[in-house]
């Protein structure tokens, strides 16, 4: 079996324990911090993904989604810490 | 002998990234989940994304032409996650402690100090 294909299904298993985070979190930026951490994995699970399956245009999709990902991730900073947007 | 060194990578940034889950779900506060959920996934895509490197050089120099292009898009995306994730764990640390969160257990608070 592809040795990417076994990486990629153990990154989905580390994206389902960082789930249990998000759902549990006491305080807000708890979730934050989950949501973070699985934007990063999601990241490299389609760079593998697309190595996997050789194709490229899953990696593009990838640097897109890391761009949106760190704005998104800005805004919610922003709103927790009480400034307006 | 490129396989092993794609295999080790490979391992590397799995284990990372499994202890970065494993982390956020262990540790007591919000400052020491940030530092096992940004830093630890940081390294491990770094890896991941240096094995793909790696692989679509070694394609290329065997003669397939389009796998240079796996490459440089990987890359590009080593350079996205090397530039956004810092940053963005830094802005949520700051966020959490103006929003009102304590660190569990710290004896000295130095942003609190300065107010």
């Amino acid at each position: 079996m592809n040795p990417f294909m076994i990486t990629l299904v153990l990154l989905l298993l580390s994206i389902a324990i960082a789930i249990i985070r998000v759902l549990l979190g006491p305080t807000v930026p708890d979730r934050v911090v989950g949501l973070d951490t699985i934007n990063t994995l999601v990241i490299a699970s389609m760079v593998l993904y697309g190595t996997a399956t050789k194709m490229i245009i899953y990696i593009d999709v990838a640097i897109v989604y890391a761009l949106l990902s760190y704005i998104t991730t800005l805004f919610i900073a922003k709103y927790l810490q009480g400034g307006e947007l | 002998m490129i396989w092993e060194i794609i295999y080790v990578f490979l391992g590397i940034g799995v284990a990372f990234n499994l202890l970065a889950s494993i982390g956020l779900l262990r540790f007591p506060d919000v400052y020491t989940r940030l530092h096992a959920g940004t830093k630890c996934t940081t390294f491990g895509s770094i890896f991941i994304c240096l094995a793909v490197m790696i692989y679509g050089l070694w394609r290329w120099y065997d003669g397939d032409k389009k796998m240079i292009s796996l490459a440089i898009h990987a890359f590009f995306a080593l350079i996205a996650i090397l530039l956004t994730n810092p940053t963005g764990a830094h802005a949520i640390a700051r966020a959490a402690h103006r929003s009102g969160v304590k660190p569990a257990k710290a004896v000295v608070d130095d942003l609190e100090e300065k107010k």
